[in-house]
């Protein structure tokens, strides 16, 4: 009796163990699939053109305004929400670590971290492209500039959270011995714990970029896209993840190709991105835990 | 020894008084950014789709109709289409999930968990529009092969047999279902893995020393410490699948039907709206800024639970 409840136990201990294995193995098994399609479809689709020619060529082009209007874009929204959410974040660590105000904005904060980006998008369709529109009297309505807005605010509770987080890891000693030497405390801010976290907060503007350079959702009404090469923030612009989302609802065989290595490009820049930051993110770890 | 005059040091420390204030001010107007980009969501798309959300009372919630020439939406397809398809993704990914962390946090020896967790996280950063591609190209046709098996042996089954019944066609709830669960799964299995790994070493050696198995201390020690946290990360994944767009539009067939089989072509509030918006005009464009009303309450109601759950386990650790 006691022989057979011991057994049941061990086999059911023994099933459970290889179960998450093989769970974990099926995890692994998609990430490899997804990767794999991507490099064996994306590298035979590489070509000269991709880079040189416009998306206004079709099947004959490549992608080299899309990859200009995402840099473009990225660098703008990095450019409009680093400086906020650093010091956002600064305020959460610094200013309000134990009030209310405090506690309550880092909650939403959260919630906005994965808030669903499409309705981000559409917010900022209503309060930049309709009011641009109305304004130039439909001369300017969809534009890059709305399109990193849009993108920003996707990256802003990511570079948020990461500053908050990185500038409390700052030891309170380091505070303490600068305000006795009777420095105010923005000098103290911005000159010494900033300072001391800058690898922390650079880790969370690259993961900031890594989010939002892969995001399509909010830039189809927000930027809309554009088949032609344009610099210009107050024109439509093409970005990679939307030519993609293009190319891959057309029929073409020809334009899928081309949809594969642009994916390609992105899932490099991504993957690169997020593996710089983990090593960046751990050596900072070892620093001061 | 000359002293510095004391109306110096006034004017100083006043001014620095200023400084910092401006600062505080400065901070705290970025801060109150965060609380105005949700208000604000909420509330442009409530005036954005002000127009069909109030238009007949709960016409917008009750009807499956959805006709853009009669200028008729009712919005029950879309949300269909959302909740069952982030229901599959979490039947499925929960428990995929459950037994990766279980993996990393009690059985993989110490050299294999670094790794393997990076690659587990690494699919979390896999852009959704190329979920959406592979899916697409790769992961329909795949599901078109097997679903006539799906119907064959489950479609048989009572109960539940009418849910795999239909055309092989790869496209349809149940594929976008299963391509949500792998884009969620990471983001519950690094929540579970973290919280294990909070869970007191004494109270799982007290456990192993009484005679259990790996899996009695998994089960019956750990999953009950942690649960709050736990529900908090399937909640988080939840909000997730809710609100994915790239990665089911192209995969859900886009069809305003409400039918019973899982692998019948259907739509969601998110993939509406990307596959519409730029089409459309007038009443059209209100009911789908409407409906993106109604994805950011749902999924903020969802995350608010998830956020609140997983503060009950930091509470309980005394942070």
């Amino acid at each position: 009796m006691a022989a057979s409840v011991y057994l049941r136990r061990r086999i059911v201990n023994v099933v459970a163990l290889v179960l998450s294995a093989c769970a974990t193995l099926l995890g692994l098994l998609f990430l490899a699939w997804i990767l794999w399609t991507t490099l064996k479809s994306g590298l035979g689709a590489i070509t000269p053109h991709l880079f040189t020619r416009i998306t206004a060529y079709a099947d004959q082009g490549g992608l080299s305004n899309a990859i200009v209007g995402s840099l473009i874009m990225d660098v703008m929204a990095l450019l409009i929400c680093a400086p906020i959410g650093v010091l956002a974040g600064t305020f959460l660590a610094e200013y309000a670590n134990r009030t209310r105000l405090g506690a309550t904005i880092r909650f939403l904060n959260d919630i906005l971290l994965s808030a669903p980006s499409i309705v981000l998008g559409l917010f900022v369709y209503v309060i930049v492209v309709l009011p641009m529109s109305s304004l130039t009297h439909g001369s300017v309505s969809f534009s890059g500039l709305a399109g990193s807005v849009a993108l920003a605010l996707i990256g802003l509770p990511v570079i948020v959270r990461t500053t908050d987080e990185m500038l409390q890891l700052v030891p309170g000693t380091l505070r303490e011995a600068t305000l006795s030497l009777g420095i105010p405390q923005w000098k103290m801010t911005i000159q010494v714990l900033m300072r001391a976290a800058t690898s922390g907060i650079v880790t969370g503007v690259l993961l900031a970029l890594a989010r939002l350079a892969g995001e399509t959702a909010p830039l189809l009404f927000t930027a809309f896209g554009n088949n032609f090469m344009t610099v210009h923030p107050l024109d439509k612009m093409e970005s990679l993840p939307v030519a993609i989302y293009q190319y891959t609802n057309d029929p073409s065989p020809d334009l899928h190709a081309i949809a594969w290595a642009g994916a390609l490009l992105i899932t490099l820049f991504v993957l690169a991105l997020s593996l710089l930051t983990r090593m960046l993110f751990s050596r900072h770890k070892v620093r001061y835990d | 020894m000359s002293s510095i005059p004391a109306t110096d040091v006034d004017q100083r420390s006043r001014r620095d008084a200023r400084h910092d204030a401006w600062f505080r001010t400065l901070l705290k107007c970025c801060a109150l950014l965060v609380l105005a980009t949700l208000l604000g969501a909420a509330l442009s798309t409530l005036w954005g789709g002000r127009e069909v959300l109030f238009k007949g009372g709960f016409h917008f919630l009750t009807s499956d109709t959805w006709n853009p020439v009669t200028d008729d939406y009712g919005a029950l397809a879309p949300i269909y289409g959302t909740l069952v398809t982030s229901l599959i993704a979490l039947v499925l990914a929960v428990p995929v999930s459950f037994g990766i962390a279980l993996f990393l946090t009690e059985i993989a020896p110490n050299w294999l968990r670094g790794p393997v967790a990076t690659a587990i996280e690494l699919l979390a950063s896999i852009p959704s529009i190329i979920y959406g591609m592979w899916g697409l190209f790769v992961f329909v046709p795949f599901m078109a092969n097997i679903e006539p098996a799906l119907s064959d042996t489950l479609g048989k089954l009572p109960l539940v047999g009418k849910l795999f019944q239909g055309p092989p066609l790869g496209l349809g709830l149940l594929t976008a279902g299963i391509v949500l669960a792998v884009m969620i799964l990471p983001f519950i299995c690094s929540v579970m893995r973290e919280v294990f790994q909070t869970v007191p070493v004494r109270l799982k050696e007290s456990s192993y020393a009484l005679g259990s198995t790996t899996w009695e201390v998994v089960w019956d020690i750990v999953l009950p410490y942690t649960r709050s946290a736990v529900i908090g990360g399937i909640f988080l994944g939840l909000g997730r699948a809710l609100g994915e767009t790239m990665a089911v539009t192209f995969v859900l067939g886009n069809a305003y039907d409400l039918s019973g089989s899982l692998l019948m072509p259907g739509t969601s509030i998110s993939s509406s709206i990307a596959n519409e918006f730029n089409e459309a005009v007038g009443t059209h464009r209100s009911a789908l800024v409407a409906l993106g009303f109604l994805l950011f309450v749902v999924t903020f109601i969802v995350l608010l639970i998830a956020r609140l759950m997983l503060r009950r386990l930091s509470r309980k650790e005394g942070n």
